[in-house]
């Protein structure tokens, strides 16, 4: 388990309009590990896992103060490239959202925007990232049908191929379990463990088991704060704060 | 019977009058057309010049004329329609500038304007100040005014109506805005573009006034050869034979026939946007 911090918040506060979504959050995500950020409906553990790579920037009302730093590089400076860095940090959403196109189509997106590959190589790629994605063998002879032809478990699973079709170093998924049944559930899970060999990995999710089982760190946000961020083991074991012992025993959440 | 249910009852009623008047007063105008321009109706009737003065003969030239002005309109109104439209709905849209306001109500004033100042308006500046003169390019440059605030506005309708998952999708594979909007936003909206733009055209190929002032003529002997001649068209084909006919008795049939085939070109254009806009629909939310 590497102990190099791959992204790294610095006093993160982030408002929309008068509402304060996060305030001073100093969290280290490490290298090939599985980072959970779980908590209650509402705490921001969206907010924040979307401000790594700006996607609130799309908010126009959306306000930030601190820094996220990504291998010590802020990504808010004013040079920063943000195609580059939302092509080096991906990002799979809480339903899926495939383009209405081919399944094939679907993973070429990514590499063919950024005129990554084409022809034999592109094929590699599709290959390789569905592979990547636990998806290859189901779709390997149909990859010209359309992507809403799958069920929303593979469709989750394309989603999570087409982000590491443009090979980035951290994968961001946005309770990608959230809309799918508990089979299609386990196997995004198991998914997300292997991933961890290549990617930096993190994972928000409102369902703490899920954190349990997949994840070497959780963070335990509160209404924009950070109640407790330690390794998982712990975090579930020895809650230090009161807040997460609750949320954790399921008084609340 | 209670007060409560009669009022139910009268309401009820008089929805169902109103909806009856409207379909019946569209039945008897179809069964009118085709009742009367049926049987002049022919292969020789379409393919054919009018002789004798407009009393015998075909309306191939008109028939001719109007595709080939609704094809140049299209050519005009079509990129600059869905130009105006991204910019408003992905550019400016996004945000509540004072710019944006005053041109989309720009946009909605021009839909209001009636198209005889369309007409005026194509012979000062196509006709007379550029210099086209009474030209098939005058007056498609002319409808392409008349149509682009409704393919605006429709356009812009089917920009806003794609799902903000399909930009986030874009926008989270590190795609510019516009890569997002080429690749993502405009191939999700097409469909809808279409129907509009086919609609709009569908409307315009019925306009009489605006062409009237901008290049139709009333019988000519040879079919336009180039985008600077003169050209017939159905809608002002029907005004000629209502107003100018020297012999109305031998003229009605042909009018007939004339009237029920700008209407069938109109109805098929309009089938065909159905068609594409439910096709689609089935596709995309599969």
């Amino acid at each position: 388990m590497s102990e190099k911090f791959k992204i790294e918040t610095i006093d993160l506060s982030l408002r929309f309009g008068s509402t304060e979504v996060l305030k001073k959050l100093n969290i280290g995500i490490r290298e090939n590990c599985v980072t959970a950020i779980m908590g209650p409906s509402g705490c921001g553990k969206s907010t924040l896992i979307r401000s790594l790579n700006r996607m609130n920037d799309l908010v126009s009302s959306c306000q930030i103060e601190g820094k996220v730093l990504l291998d010590g590089a802020n990504i808010y400076d004013p040079e920063t490239d943000v195609v580059e860095l939302r092509r080096r940090v991906g990002m799979v959403f809480q339903k899926p959202n495939p383009f209405p196109k081919s399944i094939y189509d679907n993973i070429a997106f990514g590499p063919r925007i950024h005129q990554m590959a084409r022809g034999k190589e592109l094929d590699k790629t599709v290959e390789r990232s569905l592979r990547d994605a636990a998806l290859w063998d189901e779709v390997k002879d149909r990859l010209r049908a359309s992507a809403f032809s799958l069920s929303g478990g593979q469709q989750q699973r394309l989603c999570i191929a087409r982000a590491l079709a443009v090979r980035p170093e951290v994968l961001l998924l946005d309770e990608p379990c959230s809309a799918l049944d508990p089979a299609a559930t386990a196997k995004i899970e198991s998914l997300m463990v292997a991933l961890k060999k290549d990617y930096t990995v993190v994972v928000v999710t409102h369902n703490m088991q899920q954190a349990a089982r997949v994840s070497d760190f959780t963070a335990f946000l509160y209404l924009g704060e950070l109640i407790e961020y330690d390794e998982t083991k712990s975090v579930f074991n020895y809650p230090s704060n009161k807040l997460t012992e609750d949320f954790i025993t399921g008084r609340f959440g | 019977m209670n007060s409560r249910k009669f009022k139910a009852h009268l309401a009820f009623a008089l929805i169902r009058a109103s909806a009856a008047i409207v379909i019946g007063v569209a039945c008897l105008l179809l069964y009118y057309l085709f009742a009367n321009g049926f049987k002049v109706l022919s292969w020789s009737f379409m393919m054919e010049s009018p002789s004798q003065g407009m009393t015998a003969g075909g309306i191939f030239p008109a028939i001719f004329g109007t595709a080939y002005l609704m094809t140049l309109t299209l050519l005009f109104a079509l990129p600059m329609g869905i130009a105006s439209a991204v910019y408003f709905s992905e550019y400016v849209g996004a945000k509540r500038s004072g710019l944006a306001v005053i041109m989309r109500s720009a946009t909605s004033m021009l839909a209001g304007v009636p198209s005889i100042v369309y007409g005026l308006l194509g012979l000062g500046l196509f006709v007379l100040s550029i210099r086209f003169g009474f030209s098939l390019l005058s007056a498609s440059l002319t409808l392409s005014f008349l149509t682009l605030p409704v393919i605006i506005a429709a356009s812009e309708e089917a920009l806003r109506s794609v799902p903000l998952s399909y930009r986030e999708a874009a926008f989270a594979l590190g795609a510019t805005r516009w890569q997002t909007i080429k690749h993502t936003v405009i191939p999700y909206a097409t469909p809808g573009i279409m129907t509009a733009c086919i609609l709009a055209l569908s409307r315009a190929a019925g306009e009489t006034a605006p062409i009237l002032l901008t290049g139709a003529a009333y019988y000519l002997p040879r079919l336009p050869t180039s985008i600077f001649d003169q050209f017939m068209a159905l809608p002002f084909h029907i005004f000629a034979l209502t107003t100018q006919s020297v012999n109305p008795v031998k003229t009605r049939p042909i009018q007939f026939g004339t009237v029920l085939v700008l209407i069938l070109l109109i109805l098929g254009m309009n089938l065909v946007a159905i068609t594409i806009r439910t096709h689609y629909r089935r596709k995309m939310r599969a």
